[in-house]
This record gives C-alpha cells, structure tokens and sequence, in this order.
C-alpha cells in the first residue's frame, strides 16, 4: 500500500469536512483496503466514517432509512426488512460471505468497483482506472462483463447484489456534500461507462452517502435469484430480483431487476410494461426476456450471458408468479 | 497526563495499535503480537483463513486496517482454546477429522463459533426458505453458514460434522 494519512471521523460533519479536503471515505474497507493493496487506489488521505453514527435502521413514514453504516449483515438481519422487503435481505445474503457482510456497509457496498481482472492489474490498459490507456477485456477474458449498456471505452459490470433488489424496491439513495443533501433515486445512481468510465456513479468529490430509504412495501412475492460458478462466495454471472403481485391470475404489478448483466444494475420499463395485466405462462416470459435483450450484445466469452438471462428470468418469474 | 493510545483487547488483554495505518489488522496479530494462529490465505477475503471475532462477529482480519479497532474486543484461535484446554468446537474438529494439513483451521473455528451465535441471534442465509423464520440447522444451512472458509484439503463434510455435534450438544443443554 502507498503512504495515507487516516482521521477518523465522529460525525457526518467531520467526514463531510475532511472529504471536502480531498479525504477519501473508507468504511467496512472490503473492498478499498483491497484496491490499496494492488494500488489501483492510492489516496493520500482517508478519513474512517465507521463512527459518524450513521448506523440505525429507523422507519421512515411508511417505509424505512438504512443508515450508510448499517452492515450488510445487520439490514439482512433486520426483522422489518425481513418481513416487508424480504428482496433485499435475499440480495444482501447472495453476496460474499458471513465474514465479508458483519464488514460491509449499505453506502460502501453501493460504491463497490468492478470484478473485471484488468481493472485489477495495474499492468494492463483499463479505461477505468488509467483513462485513455484502453480497455484490454473486450478481446481479453471478459466472460464475466456486462452485455447491456456498454461502450467502446468499457464492458465492465457493477457486480454487486444488494443495489439490484433495491433497484427493484425503488430505492433512494440520500447523500450529502458540498452542495448541500441530495435523493437519489437509485435508478439515477449508477453511471454506465459511456466515454467516462472512471466514475462508475453520480456521487460528486466529497459527497458522502448518509442512507437508503425505501418506500413503503408492496407486499407483492418477492424473489432474487443469483446465478454463479460456485454455490455460494461468488459473485452473480446474471441475477434477478423480482417483485411480483398477482390478481386473479394475472400479473398486476411487477418490478425486475438484472445484475451482472449490464454495466450497472440493470431495470427496463418496457419489460414490466409487456407483462402487467397479462397471464403468466412460458411465452410471455420469453417474450419479455426478448425486450430485456434486444439490444444486448455479447463480446465472445460472455456470449452465454444473454441465453442465461432469459432462463433466469423465466425461472423467477415462474417463481414469483406462482402465487 | 499522556494522551491515551488507540487500544484494541485481544483475547482479554490491551495492546496499542500499531502507528502505520497501513497495517492491517492480520499483519498486526500475526507479526506484531506474534499471534501466528491466525492465518493468511489469499491476503484478499477470498479464503477467510484469517477469519477472527471482533466483538463476537467473525470478519477477515486481511481487510480490515488494524488503526479502525480502538476500543474494540478481538478473539484469536488463542483465545477460544489452548492445546490443554480444548474448546468444544476444537475437540469436534479433532475427532471428527474436520482438517488435513491445519492450516484453514483456525479461521473455520473462529468462523463456526461465530456462525452459532448467528443461529442463536435467528439470522437467516441464502438458503432459509423463509428469511423471516427463525433458521432451522440442517447441514445445508451450516455449508451455506461456513461457506466463507475455504478449505484446500477438502475436509468439508468432517468439518460440518463436527459442528453438527457441537450445535446438537448446545441444543440438548
Ligand atoms: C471475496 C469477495 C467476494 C465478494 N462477493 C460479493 C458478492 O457476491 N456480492 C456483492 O454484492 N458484493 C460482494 N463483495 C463486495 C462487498 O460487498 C463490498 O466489498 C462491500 O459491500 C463494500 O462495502 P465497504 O463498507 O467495505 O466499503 P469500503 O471498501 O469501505 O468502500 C468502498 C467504496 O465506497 C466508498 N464509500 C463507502 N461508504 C461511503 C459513503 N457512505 N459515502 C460515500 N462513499 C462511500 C469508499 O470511499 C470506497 O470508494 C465481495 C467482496 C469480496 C472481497
Ligand atoms: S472493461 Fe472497463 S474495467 Fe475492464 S479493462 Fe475494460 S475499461 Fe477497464
Ligand atoms: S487471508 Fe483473509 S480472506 Fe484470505
Ligand atoms: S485442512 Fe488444509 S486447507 Fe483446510
């Protein structure tokens, strides 16, 4: 690791003021501290939020606000996620492990960076971490990147789970920074790479994340469903979070979300457009998975992801809709 | 009077932690302390061979800069047994056959005796049908619950068998 100096912050207005100096926020560190160590980061300053007391989970009108520092495990562990936005603790148990998740907190894991290898190498060209050098994965080892939503300067995914079901539960994302608080929906959150892959989210320089609010739950059947190499600890080739409510035999409402699929977790209205009011069977399914990915497009090695996502999403929706 | 210096206990007793931000909280155990117990796998937590409890909750010391754990309480392979004290958990491991060459070890006890509390606090898993529901111990919840160690050797199910006595035995008491 190179030289930093480390603060550590007692409240959201220290943090703010020492990432207005240029501090970069670390907070479970899982993945910072990894990315210093190969220095594809190497900030000179870091400043700990872990005690900013940005750690309760409270409710919020009809919904509730996940502070930035509630660890992974703590949400998942939470008994009203639990029982009303059961999606989200799905998602959060799909990812890493036991030991990762009591570290990992609900603002880091929304700034997680990509898996893609290069990005990891500092002696290959990524876009993303030495702009303009090139990107060595779209005629290298890219079976695990994205195939919606990508550019010629980057086909790296936004790899994590936890941001897809929240995607899906239409989520907010609150920040505060030097231009005073913001929402974000979470929609609005992620950045595909276009011409700028450095920044993989609108989050401006010293702009800290304090919560995630959800809204009021919908009670519809909610499923995600994570599809890997091995059975556990491995991040998603493709995975989807569903919610499904159903009436009469219809499928009145549904949310879908996609991950590991596009560059950033991946939602398309027109999807849930061609399946609201109409009667679940396998047709409509793989009619819905065809305007998922018409235009998808795979670089070789991922060209599996696009058959695999219409099976996942017709397995989830089987799932979802069975009432 | 002197300032105080950022402490962490470790397996009961205070230790200053180190000045170079960089040390992670494993290094810091490993070379530091000489607590050589713990163990580094991948460097990346990719194994979690150096798996230890802080506060009771397991995480992978490799990731964690050791200057973020003032005040807070760390618990080694050390401080869960010694070789004339064997904990429960150690026992099973030893006659049920849950290693080869030892050296995952460490960290899948200090993460099994993490996982029980875990059970005990009603924390569901990927694989809880319900994730509302108080889990239930089957073998495919502890392979879930212990699927952040990675073993080598593959001595996966004498591993689950041994905590499957300790679980049992807990639940008999
Ligand atoms: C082996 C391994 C397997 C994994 N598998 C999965 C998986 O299957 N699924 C999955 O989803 N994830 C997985 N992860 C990733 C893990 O979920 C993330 O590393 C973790 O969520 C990051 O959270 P953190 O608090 O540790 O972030 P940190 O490492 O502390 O920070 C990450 C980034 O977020 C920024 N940041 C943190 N908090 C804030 C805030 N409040 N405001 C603004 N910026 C902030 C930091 O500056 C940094 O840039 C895996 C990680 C590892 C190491
Ligand atoms: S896909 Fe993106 S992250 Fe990977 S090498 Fe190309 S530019 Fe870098
Ligand atoms: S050494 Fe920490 S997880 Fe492998
Ligand atoms: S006993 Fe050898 S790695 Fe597990």
């Amino acid at each position: 690791m190179k030289p930093f100096t480390l603060d550590h912050a007692a409240n959201a207005a220290a943090a703010l003021s020492a990432m207005g100096q240029g501090a970069t926020a670390i907070a479970g560190g899982t993945n910072l501290v990894d990315l210093m160590k190969l220095q594809v980061a190497t900030p000179e300053r870091l400043v700990s939020i872990r005690r900013t007391g940005l750690d309760s989970i409270v409710p919020d009108g009809t919904g509730l606000r996940i502070g930035a520092l509630v660890t992974n495990a703590d949400c998942a562990a939470d008994m009203r996620v639990r029982q009303d936005w059961p999606l989200l603790a799905q998602a959060i148990l799909a990812g890493a492990s036991p030991q990762l998740r009591n570290r990992a907190t609900t603002g880091g894991n929304l700034c997680q960076r990509t898996r893609c290898g290069y990005f990891y190498d500092t002696t290959q060209a990524c876009n993303k971490r030495a702009p303009g050098s090139g990107c060595a994965a779209r005629d290298g080892f890219n079976r695990i990147h994205a195939v919606l939503g990508t550019s010629d300067a980057c086909i790296a995914t936004y790899p994590g789970d936890m941001a897809v079901a929240l995607l899906a539960l239409d989520a907010v994302v609150l920040t505060e920074g030097p231009f005073g608080p913001r929402q974000i929906p979470l929609a609005m959150f992620h950045r595909e790479p276009g011409d700028d892959p450095t920044r993989d989210n609108v989050l401006q320089p010293g702009e800290l994340i304090t919560a995630v609010r959800l809204p009021a739950p919908t009670g519809g059947t909610q499923v995600y469903r994570k599809v890997r190499d091995r059975a556990s600890y491995a991040f998603a080739l493709v995975s989807v979070a569903a919610d499904v409510t159903m009436e009469e035999g219809r499928i009145a409402r549904c949310a879908l979300a996609f991950g590991s699929l596009g560059t950033v977790p991946w939602r398309d209205s027109a999807v849930e457009a061609a399946l609201v009011v109409e009667k679940p069977s396998p047709a409509l399914f793989d009619q819905a998975a065809e305007i998922l990915l018409r235009q998808a497009r795979g670089f070789g090695a991922n060209d599996f992801k696009i058959p695999l996502a219409a099976r996942a999403l017709a397995a989830t929706l089987a799932q979802a809709t069975k009432g | 009077m002197a300032p105080t210096l950022p402490t962490a206990h470790v397996n009961g007793q205070p230790q200053t932690l180190p000045l170079d931000p960089r040390r992670t909280l494993l290094d810091w155990l490993r070379h530091d302390l000489g607590l050589t117990g713990t163990k580094k796998g991948c460097d990346h937590g990719q194994c979690g061979a150096c798996t230890v409890l802080v506060d009771g909750k397991r995480i992978n010391s490799c990731l964690s800069l050791a200057a973020l754990h003032d005040g807070d309480s760390i618990e080694t392979i050390e401080g869960i047994g010694t070789p004339d004290a064997l904990a429960p958990l150690q026992k099973a491991f030893v006659s049920h056959d849950g290693y080869q060459c030892g050296y995952c070890t460490p960290g899948q006890i200090c993460s099994a005796k993490a996982l029980m509390a875990e059970l005990a606090q009603g924390w569901p898993s990927a694989v809880s049908a319900d994730v509302a529901a108080r889990p239930i111990p089957t073998a495919e919840e502890l392979r879930e619950r212990m699927s952040g160690n990675l073993c080598r050797c593959g001595a996966y199910s004498n591993i689950i068998a041994a905590l499957k006595e300790v679980i049992g035995a807990e639940a008999l008491a």
